[in-house]
């Protein structure tokens, strides 16, 4: 691992029983640094994302990151607790349908509270302000505090989801597809605020998207996947002006001009 | 004594034998709970087939038994399983809470203090503190395992949010001996101070669920709360229209048509007992 990466990723490689979904991935993710995956639907992309979060577990290879107390450690190697811990403090996972990653039936306070509470916060007050300051930084009226989730847009829901992963300021968030289920004008807005907070609270993301324009806009570097491999790779501008691989350049053509 | 066919106390010596392994297994690791092979009872879920299945694997020939529901000694359910025991194991009943050794319970703990030595045996719906939150077994039994409670602490948020207190009054969850979180089975949060650190010996029983889990004697018991909406008990602007007590938990009753109100003891036995004394509550 080289000193300053916050993960490193090697030779991983995913299955669902004897169906290979990755194959052998390798690639380094710096502190700060947005990393977006792109690639048709099936080739990958979102297995990979919770592979490297082991939620989903690697068939072989390994993911080395750079703990905050424990230095770099491989995860594979850490037990239930420590991975939850990371889970729930120095990762956030961004799901693309807000069901997934909100409590649809506890009020949008209570899911910002929730990764506070399971640290161990237990003043009903310091909760109240948190969840204000973060509907604030996420531009959710305030007034909104005590409603459910499903009483909100699908934009608001998406920002909810956000502010509830950065409240306990992860250094690393996994986003899948965050925007697609966004029309146009919510996803701009979406992206801008999204492009601030990372700029300001300097996380790393990896971005799993199909989304040429999102990644434009968002990705430092991009991975091409096809078929579960990485087939290119390299900054964001270099790949999508000057694709070499077939595939990309395939992708990149395919992209409607209005 | 009993009746052919019948071992004592209904249950056979295996199925006894298998659920005081579990029971032994409760006690040493407080508030867990302990998966056992529930028996088919002669009587419906939810009336007590796990604590009358405790009860059974526990009872010895030398014990007094008291049963109650909802703080009485004469309901349907409590004189029934009291009637069923004395009929499969001929032990001594008693409705005096100091007398008996063994009391099994639905959704009260008694008034008078319990002493050490006796065991009072819950009857439990539904065991899992987590359940409402979160539907799969694995992932709650993941959860007990880390200890990885927060969950808990978002329900009693919501309370707050919704109704301006934690507004949930029974079944109070709790966190026993520093460990564990638990369902104190649904008496009122009113009980819940009494769990803690008694001398007595606390066994829970689920039967459709098919767990069985125990607070020792003299194990701490903390409800949960927040720093700044701590936990408390019911209060009543009244006492006891019978007895005058006005340190017990009361029920509302309405007396007429009229819409008289009369607040007694939910503890039948307590209240009776007091009246016996000489006390005597304002109801004409």
């Amino acid at each position: 691992m080289s000193p300053d990466a916050l993960m490193s990723v090697r030779q991983l490689s995913a299955a669902y029983g004897r169906q290979l979904a990755c194959r052998e991935i390798s690639f380094e993710l710096y502190p700060g640094e947005v990393i977006c995956l792109v690639g048709e639907s099936g080739s990958g992309k979102s297995t990979l994302l919770n592979t490297l979060a082991h939620r989903h577990r690697p068939a072989s290879g390994e993911v080395i990151y750079r703990h905050a107390r424990l230095g770099p450690v491989s995860l594979g190697a850490l037990d239930e607790a420590r991975l939850r811990e990371l889970w729930r403090t120095d990762w956030g996972f961004v799901r693309q349908n807000p069901r997934d990653g909100l409590r649809m039936r506890i009020s949008a306070g209570g899911n910002i509270g929730e990764r506070l509470m399971a640290l161990g916060e237990r003043h009903y007050g310091r909760l109240r302000e948190t969840a204000v300051e973060w509907l604030r930084l996420v531009e959710i009226d305030p007034q909104r505090i005590d409603d459910r989730p499903d009483t909100f847009s699908g934009g608001m829901q998406q920002r909810l989801q956000i502010a509830r992963n950065l409240v306990t300021r992860p250094r690393l968030v996994f986003m899948d597809e965050p925007t697609s289920g966004l029309d146009v004008s919510v996803q701009a807005r979406f992206l801008d605020l999204l492009r601030r907070l990372v700029a300001e609270m300097g996380l790393s993301v990896v971005l799993v998207t199909h989304d040429l324009g999102v990644a434009r806009l968002l990705g430092h570097r991009i991975l091409v996947m096809k078929e579960g491999q990485i087939v290119e790779q390299g900054l964001t501008d270099q790949v999508l002006d000057d694709p070499q691989h077939p595939y990309t350049q395939l992708l990149v053509t395919s992209v409607l001009a209005a | 004594m009993s009746q052919a066919g019948y071992n004592f106390a209904y249950l056979d010596e295996h199925t006894k034998r298998m659920i005081r392994r579990a029971l032994l297994k409760a006690v040493a690791i407080p508030g867990y709970q302990v998966p056992f092979g529930s028996r088919e009872m002669p009587l419906p879920y939810g009336w007590g087939t796990g604590g009358i299945q405790v009860t059974a694997a526990i009872i010895g020939r030398d014990d007094v038994l008291k049963v109650i529901d909802q703080g009485s000694d004469d309901t349907t359910n409590a004189v029934n399983i009291r009637s069923f025991f004395a009929r499969v194991a001929g032990v001594a009943t008693t409705e005096r809470t100091r007398e008996a050794t063994l009391i099994q319970t639905r959704h009260r703990i008694p008034e008078t203090p319990l002493a050490a030595g006796q065991v009072i045996v819950f009857q439990v719906p539904i065991p899992e503190p987590l359940r409402w939150l979160e539907p799969r077994e694995t992932e709650t039994r993941s959860l007990h395992a880390l200890a990885d409670y927060g969950l808990m602490n978002v329900k009693l948020y919501e309370d707050i949010v919704r109704h301006g207190r934690i507004a949930t009054t029974y079944d109070y969850p709790v966190e026993v001996n520093g460990r564990y979180l638990m369902r104190p089975s649904p008496i009122p949060k009113f009980d819940n101070p009494k769990m803690h650190r008694n001398p007595a010996l606390q066994l829970f029983g689920a039967g459709r669920e098919k767990r069985v889990y125990a607070v020792p004697p003299w194990t701490d018991v903390r409800s949960l709360d927040f720093e700044d909406h701590p936990f408390a008990i019911e209060r009543w602007d009244h006492a006891c229209g019978l007895c005058g007590a006005s340190d017990s938990y009361l029920d509302e009753l309405i007396t007429d048509d009229a819409g008289t109100r009369l607040h007694v003891c939910s503890d039948t036995e307590y209240c009776a007992a007091r009246r016996a004394a000489g006390h005597q509550g304002d109801a004409p």
